[in-house]
């Protein structure tokens, strides 16, 4: 076996004129015989179609968006009136937990990161599917199946009651006995190596997926916000897998890290939880920033102001993002130097921020946007995002940190950022991308009443907590007596609550009436200028016809007239093109998997060796060999496609 | 390939033909080179937070390691002996894989496959050398979830080298084999490297702290 000496002379990647020896019509079948995934019960298991995979994991999301949503309610209720006994403590411990729990792990990065990248990012680099799709596959179910553990664990009433964030000793063996603290933590393996597979699977396609010609200086900047955000992923969540595998091990096999009677730290898990945890916050809200520029570009008719500026301004968040994390520790009594230190990285976050406002601003100066139910979202962002972001300016001073901390203020606060940062952009992006998803429009009519309604409901529920908090209520009470004078900002916080949920089932309506009844939408209902509206609504198995190449930043709108496609890949088998990291010239060929039911056979090996350690470690070493079965099973080559492979394979020159 | 009736000919529009390029390419070029070295961010980030939790729980107590002997040096250091000299063995592997050499791929295979065994084993009897249960104190609780996620990174990587020396055994040994012994022999390096430090840790900080 030596490499072909002859290739280096071959290897043209000048532009030539080809001519036709097939129409579109015969192409068009012949990559959708190749890159169709097997259909019905078991295809379903078996499919790792990017768009399938991101479906799912939007439509998961959104669920548990809605069962998070409900706990909410349910503490709504409770807390409408003073010394309700509509929940007991315990129950309302639960509840919380769960709220908190679901929102963040199950609900805001499953969304905001791993469902919309991997349902868009590679459409908008123009590649026919994600980087290790197998890999893709494995992540969803990973992720599903973390998440039915935690509801079936809640509804057995063995649901975790330690807040979001589990502080120790509180979540330790002495004073959480029992499993609950067990299925949280290990709620957050799932997670998280969901998440991790996600980040590794979008930087690979981001760098070396994207369409000839779309140099990093011209990828779409929602495409950037997902690889800064893949970034931050992989940096910040090993820091939560250590710390609650920690946790899972000072209460099962009596480790001694939070014990300071032996030597260890209750404070060293809240170092490495919010090292992960703020971070955290910009992973859920740098996508959404990602979302703003698409909708806003494509609103405003007009290529987006100071791309530099905007990209540089995500990777700034993204690193000062990680300097921030003892500012949530303020409480602890922690060296005043060093809180100052965090008080300056919490204010200086404000500069990046501002920076994209700005941008955003001078985009849309003098242009008209086009006011439709996205642009509506992305506007109702700006308003709820600057309020959060006031409040932050002021809980990252000390002194008054200290004052209102573990009061209401703090859950107005990141309610603000958190619904404003991601919760705005993501209702924007479904609205902007739902007709690419499904082939129809949604009623702009229901869209203004889902948005006007959540504005005025999330206001009316979120703004009266800043007062309570500052009138000294306490977060995580289930009840308070009727002489503290809490209770009418409660019951318009509980109203808040029913508007939102009205506004949220207009959505869903929406969503269920215009998947059969709305507007056709066509490839391009908005006329928008990146590579997924090149392509028709829903795009085929295949993503495009015909790999497209990239002349500038808006690929659609920069087009030359007589835009080069690139032509050579197989369609026989699922060739996919490989282009280089800075400037995406095509660099060589690689074919990528079929579709496998190896995938999901890992992840439940997997799901039984993360829930069998939740009883006993000896699950770690036993569970251990069905995956390492199933992931070999995965990995294993047919004899035949080897061969065929084998006959046609051609080997790089060594390189200089 | 290329020209055959398995490609995509449009009609009249202007064309970037790609039949041309390669498909077995190694090292940064391969996607999966880059899906390695970003399982490197993540591991080597977990390590780090590791040592950096070693060290803050240094600063709880006065005593290092507290009231518990030092590790004995003797499996710990044999190993990291062994782990330098395996860059050898695996730099040879790695270019005979790249060269596309299947004889010396399956030498170079059985070869690592016998230095992982004798890393393993050498690792059962490090354990017992740390001197201290998991469960006696949080040093204890460090040191020896330091010591098991280096091992976890080894007996994985010790798997992976003998699904691929089978495989390489197995005909035919086509191209993207080749990439994965190659990016196999990558990982080895990282499996290697990481042990440096936290040897120093685990072995030498103990004495000098």
């Amino acid at each position: 076996m030596t490499p072909d000496p002859n290739i280096s002379e071959e290897r043209l990647t000048h532009v030539e004129v080809e001519h036709a020896t097939d129409d579109d019509a015969t192409l068009h079948q012949r990559l959708d015989k190749t890159w169709s995934d097997p259909s019905g019960f078991i295809g379903w298991f078996k499919q790792v179609n990017h768009r399938s995979i991101g479906k799912r994991y939007i439509v998961t999301a959104f669920i548990f968006f809605l069962l998070g949503g409900s706990l909410a309610a349910l503490m709504r209720i409770q807390l409408a009136r003073p010394e309700n006994n509509f929940l007991g403590p315990d129950k309302y411990n639960q509840i919380f937990t769960m709220h908190g729990s679901t929102m963040m792990f199950l609900f805001a990065v499953p969304m905001m990161f791993e469902a919309l990248s991997v349902y868009l990012v590679p459409l908008m680099v123009g590649s026919r599917n994600i980087a290790f799709p197998r890999l893709n596959a494995y992540s969803y179910y990973l992720y599903l199946c973390g998440g039915i553990m935690l509801f079936v664990a809640f509804f057995l009433n063995i649901g975790p009651d330690t807040g979001w964030f589990s502080y120790v000793p509180l979540s330790g063996p002495d004073f959480s006995p029992g499993k609950r603290v067990d299925f949280w933590a290990q709620m957050i393996t799932f997670t998280e190596v969901s998440a991790l597979a996600v980040a590794v699977e979008i930087i690979v396609t981001v760098f070396k997926m994207r369409a000839p010609g779309m140099s990093l200086n011209r990828i779409p900047l929602f495409v950037w916000a997902s690889l800064v955000t893949a970034f931050m992923v992989i940096f910040a969540m090993p820091s939560i897998m250590l710390s609650s595998t920690m946790l899972i091990m000072d209460r099962l096999v009596s480790t001694q890290f939070f014990n300071p009677a032996e030597g260890g730290d209750a404070l060293l898990y809240q170092h490495l939880f919010w090292f992960f945890g703020h971070p955290e916050v910009y992973i859920i809200f740098i996508p959404g920033l990602g979302v703003v520029s698409s909708v806003i570009a494509a609103f405003s008719r007009r290529h987006v102001f100071g791309y530099l500026a905007l990209v540089l301004s995500l990777v700034t968040t993204a690193f000062v993002g990680f300097g921030l994390w003892v500012h949530h520790m303020f409480a602890t009594g922690l060296p005043q130097l060093g809180e100052s230190f965090f008080t300056a990285a919490s204010l200086m976050i404000a500069i990046p921020t501002a920076t994209q406002i700005y941008c955003w601003i001078a985009t849309m100066w003098g242009r008209r946007p086009v006011l439709m139910t996205p642009m509506y979202w992305v506007l109702g962002f700006f308003f709820i995002l600057i309020m959060g972001g006031l409040t932050g300016i002021m809980l990252a001073s000390v002194p008054l940190d200290l004052q209102v901390h573990d009061t209401f203020f703090v859950v107005a606060h990141f309610h603000y950022v958190l619904i404003g940062g991601a919760v705005f952009p993501l209702f924007a992006a479904l609205y902007f991308w739902f007709p690419k998803i499904t082939g129809r429009m949604l009623s702009e009519a229901a869209g203004k009443w889902n948005f006007w309604l959540f504005f005025f409901g999330f206001n009316m529920t979120f703004f009266p907590m800043h007062i309570l908090g500052l009138r000294g209520m306490p977060r995580r009470v289930y009840a308070y007596p009727p002489e503290m004078g809490w209770t009418a900002m409660n019951v318009i916080a509980s109203l808040g609550a029913v508007l939102m949920t009205v506004s949220v089932l207009i959505f869903l309506a929406n969503v269920f009436w215009s998947m059969r009844r709305g507007a056709i939408a066509g490839d391009n209902p908005w006329g928008a200028g990146t590579l997924e509206w090149g392509t028709s609504s829903p795009p085929p198995s295949y993503n495009f016809l015909h790999i497209p190449t990239v002349n500038g930043r808006e690929a659609l709108w920069d087009a030359a007239p007589n835009q080069a496609i690139v032509t050579g890949l197989r369609t026989d088998v699922r060739e996919v093109l490989v282009t280089n990291y800075l400037d995406a010239a095509p660099d060589h060929r690689t074919e990528f998997p079929d579709a496998s039911i190896w995938p999901f056979l890992a992840a439940l090996a997997t799901t039984a060796l993360f829930i069998g350690s939740i009883f006993t470690p000896w699950a770690v070493p036993i569970g251990a060999i069905p995956v390492a079965i199933t992931m070999t099973g995965w990995f294993w080559p047919g004899k035949e496609e080897s061969r065929r492979r084998k006959a046609t394979e051609k080997w790089a020159e060594e390189e200089a | 390939m290329g020209t055959g009736s398995n490609t995509s000919h449009p009609r009249d529009r202007i064309a970037l033909d790609v039949s041309v390029l390669p498909d077995v390419v190694f090292g940064h070029r391969s996607l999966i080179w880059l899906g390695t070295v970003g399982m490197m961010a993540i591991e080597g980030t977990m390590f780090a937070i590791l040592i950096a939790t070693y060290f803050f729980l240094r600063t709880r107590t006065t005593d290092w390691p507290p009231g518990v002997s030092n590790p004995a040096l003797t499996f710990g250091t044999l190993n990291l002996i062994v782990f330098l000299l395996s860059a050898f063995p695996n730099q040879w592997t790695k270019k005979a894989a790249e060269k596309g050499d299947v004889a010396k791929s399956r030498i170079g295979l059985l070869i690592m496959s016998a230095v992982a065994l004798i890393n393993m084993a050498l690792r059962v009897f490090e354990f017992p050398s740390l001197n201290c249960g998991w469960d006696s104190n949080a040093y204890g609780s460090a040191i020896w979830m330091l010591l098991g996620l280096h091992t976890v990174h080894l007996v994985t990587d010790a798997f992976d080298t003998f699904v691929l020396t089978a495989l390489s055994f197995r005909d035919p040994v086509e191209g993207r084999r080749f990439m994965d012994i190659s990016e196999n022999g990558e990982y080895w390096y990282f499996v290697l490297l990481t042990w440096i430090p936290i040897y120093f840790v685990i072995y030498i900080v103990p004495r000098i702290l």
